[in-house]
């Protein structure tokens, strides 16, 4: 729930401009503190009181939780939405795979082995798991934290230290406090032993309790001992109960602002599923229902991926078109001789028209015009495809050097650009009107192709 | 500030649709809650459906862990259809893709005498989708409107560009109707508020297009939650429609699925539970697994 400036200046000293901010007025200052522009440490003359309230009123309603150090932190929280259309979902939920200290050796290097080596081109980035949880499964402590050595010198990655026994959890936070690992879980029975630990050396904490409710007086009391790191576990037990317990702690902190639940969650499908196609299935639903981090009990690249290409699909801002680079593209191994279509470069645009492409067998070239995120015929409505700047950019994107042919297919739904696009190219191209559909490129292509193929 | 429970209740009711007839029908929809939040007041009396597709000529195409379920029958769509009962379907949608001028151009005669055949021979509703080219599809589906009479099968897509008279056969014949536009919530009302003046709206199902995991699903996604709560929240009652989510070839055209099973699986999977979530009522899917595996994801609670 966001506060109004003008409520904001009544709270601050209002005295004759004193420009200690940095700001002209208080409530020049007030504004800006209220669009998130200013701290409130900048204005000397608050007292204690004061502060602390605008601090809490300023806080984003879901606090951001940092896990993990410097390229491989994982930032989770921050978010201002319960569904994706209102705005988007800003901070993706971190992937985590788990290893427990019972696993053997073999499994154990199997597994930081795999967490390092599945990465996926995905359009232009590259899509990957995050953390490492070590769960204390053995009783033998020393065995827990030989591990979290192990895994601490061997890979730079953030962690999730999964103990019962609040001993070798701290022992084991001591080895990596540096790497900013999180602590799970603390629990109403334990909390109050744990509490100075913690603050002994600050990290990120999991709480867990049996029911959204169990879980405030926990969030309160650490908050009173300064400790605002927090990330949630609801306890739920099956598929229902998670997409209950994660819609009330959402809704509650975004639409009620209420703070005691303000904070991203962890999910671990890894318990509730146990392996296989399902776990990555429960994995998925968290991934839509907001969960901040989701520990899996383990994954092969034909199970992460889908997983992860979810992440990005649902994070994805709404706002912005997703669009794809301006260039041609090759599907399979075109040559001389293979067709040349162009097209926008909404991503979605480009998908369907190369998998379309793809499923014909046939290689070709996708020349992808950039038209600002634009499906071909808004593009071409809001001035972005026309055939002036189609030419122009068949011109420059140097297709003319791989092909000897000089046909060019264009989309069907903007036939009526053929004329102006051959002007701008100096006639030396044949402009061609494809389908109107993707749908047709399967009927089409093939015709093309063959036609191209007997030139030669 | 104490906490209380953010339990909502809305206002808006999505229409339940019945399809098919007597013994082999199946209700969709009916629900004033958003999906799967059983614990807001309200309910959902029908929850989420899954038929299979069945195509109307061998597909050619399919990798071998999408032909293998019906590896023996999948020259014979009625075997197929048949087949499809094997795996606790509630409906079976037959594509007739065959028909497509860009495929086969198979006549409509032959396709609706094979929808009929195939309606009779399975004790689930039928679904039937025509091939999406919108002036063939106006004769295929009326011949199957006209030939399947009284059946209450679940035809489309009805289209803006030929709603007109695909509707009518459709109500002519005793059959509720698929609406479909691509992606857009303003063409999606626009075309339901046209439909509705002279069909039934309690007799429409939406179809608003389901792209597939990677390959535009955060449109889709969205779209429908969208839909679903318009319909639900603010009782808008040209959204307040079953949603059927047609996905199994939309996922099983991408080269993740078609690379490996258990990233098919996966693909398909994913893309049916997140359209769940988001909204659909009824899913169509391509692999008997990737059905199974979805109804024992959510069937806890």
């Amino acid at each position: 729930m966001p506060i109004a400036g003008s409520e904001i200046v009544k709270m601050l000293p209002g005295r004759k401009p004193c420009k200690d901010c940095g700001f002209p007025t208080c409530f020049a200052f007030a504004m800006k503190l209220a669009s998130g522009g200013a701290s409130v440490d900048k204005c000397p003359y608050l007292s204690k009181e004061v502060k602390a309230k605008l601090v809490d009123l300023l806080a984003p309603p879901i606090k951001l939780v940092t896990i993990g150090s410097r390229e491989n932190a994982v930032k989770i929280g921050n978010e201002e939405v319960v569904y994706r259309h209102e705005k988007t979902f800003v901070h993706k939920p971190g992937i985590a795979l788990l290893i427990s200290d019972k696993d053997d050796n073999a499994k154990i290097e199997e597994k930081i082995k795999k967490i390092k080596e599945l990465q996926f081109p995905w359009v232009g980035v590259t899509l990957k798991a995050d953390l490492l949880a070590l769960y204390f499964e053995s009783g033998r402590k020393d065995k827990f934290l030989a591990l979290v050595k192990k895994v601490y010198g061997s890979t730079d990655l953030g962690m999730v230290l999964i103990s019962k026994d609040m001993d070798a959890l701290f022992a084991a936070r001591d080895i990596c406090a540096d790497r900013r690992p999180l602590l799970y879980p603390i629990t109403k029975e334990n909390i109050d032993k744990a509490i100075p630990k913690i603050k002994a050396n600050l990290t990120p904490v999991g709480l867990r309790g049996e029911g959204v409710e169990e879980l405030i007086p926990l969030t309160t009391r650490l908050k009173e001992a300064g400790i605002e790191g927090l990330v949630l576990d609801p306890g739920s037990k099956n598929l229902m109960e998670a997409i209950r317990d994660q819609t009330f702690i959402r809704r509650a902190a975004l639409k009620q602002g209420f703070k005691p639940l303000g904070y991203p969650t962890i999910a671990f499908p890894c318990f509730m599923a146990k392996g296989g196609l399902k776990e990555i299935m429960v994995a998925s639903t968290f991934v839509t229902k907001w969960a901040g981090v989701i520990v899996l009990s383990d994954f092969d690249q034909y199970s992460l991926l889908p997983l992860l290409v979810q992440r990005l699909n649902i994070y994805t801002d709404p706002r912005f078109p997703m669009a794809v680079q301006q260039k041609y593209y090759e599907v399979g191994e075109p040559d001389e001789h293979s067709p040349v279509l162009v097209t926008s470069n909404w991503a979605l645009t480009y998908f369907l028209v190369s998998s379309a492409v793809e499923a014909t067998k046939i290689p070709a070239y996708i020349c992808v015009k950039d038209a600002e995120g634009l499906g071909v015929l808004t593009a071409w409505a809001a001035g972005k495809f026309s055939g002036d700047s189609v030419g122009a950019f068949i011109k420059k994107c140097g297709i003319g050097d791989r092909v000897k042919h000089r046909k060019l297919i264009i989309p069907g739904k903007v036939a009526r650009i053929k004329g102006e696009l051959e002007e701008a190219l100096n006639r030396e191209w044949e402009v061609i009107v494809g389908p109107r559909e993707t749908t047709g490129i399967a009927a089409f292509l093939p015709g093309v192709a063959k036609e191209l193929k007997g030139l030669s | 500030m104490e906490y209380k429970a953010p339990v909502e209740a809305y206002t808006g009711v999505v229409r339940e649709v019945t399809i098919g007839k007597g013994k082999k029908s199946l209700k969709i929809g009916g629900e004033n809650i958003l999906p799967f939040h059983v614990f807001d007041q309200g309910s959902n009396p029908n929850p989420a459906k899954f038929a299979l597709e069945v195509l109307d000529m061998k597909p050619e195409d399919w990798p071998e862990h999408l032909v293998e379920p019906f590896w023996d029958v999948i020259s014979d769509p009625v075997k197929w259809a048949k087949k499809c009962q094997d795996f606790a379907v509630d409906a079976v949608s037959l594509f007739l893709m065959s028909t497509d001028p860009a495929v086969k151009n198979a006549p409509a005669d032959k396709a609706a005498a094979l929808a009929k055949e195939v309606a009779e021979a399975i004790n689930v509703p039928l679904i039937v989708y025509g091939s999406g080219d919108e002036k063939k599809d106006v004769e295929v589906l009326s011949k199957v409107a006209e030939l399947c009479d009284g059946m209450n099968l679940l035809i489309g897509p009805a289209l803006k560009e030929n709603y007109e008279a695909v509707g009518k056969a459709i109500l002519d014949h005793g059959h509720t109707a698929i609406a479909q536009t691509p992606l857009d919530i303003n063409l999606l009302k626009e075309l339901n508020v046209k439909l509705s003046k002279f069909f039934p709206p309690d007799r429409i199902v939406i179809d608003s297009l389901s792209p597939a995991l990677g390959y535009g699903m955060e449109y889709g996604f969205s779209l429908m939650e969208r839909v679903k709560q318009i319909g639900i929240m603010t009782k808008d009652s040209m959204t307040m429609m079953p949603i059927i989510a047609n996905i199994g070839g939309e996922c099983w055209k991408t080269k993740q699925a078609k690379e490996n099973k258990e990233q098919g699986l996966l693909w398909e999977g994913i893309t049916a539970l997140s359209l769940l979530l988001a909204g659909a009522n009824i899913i169509v899917l391509r692999h008997p697994e990737t059905l199974k595996l979805v109804r024992e994801t959510i069937k806890a609670r």
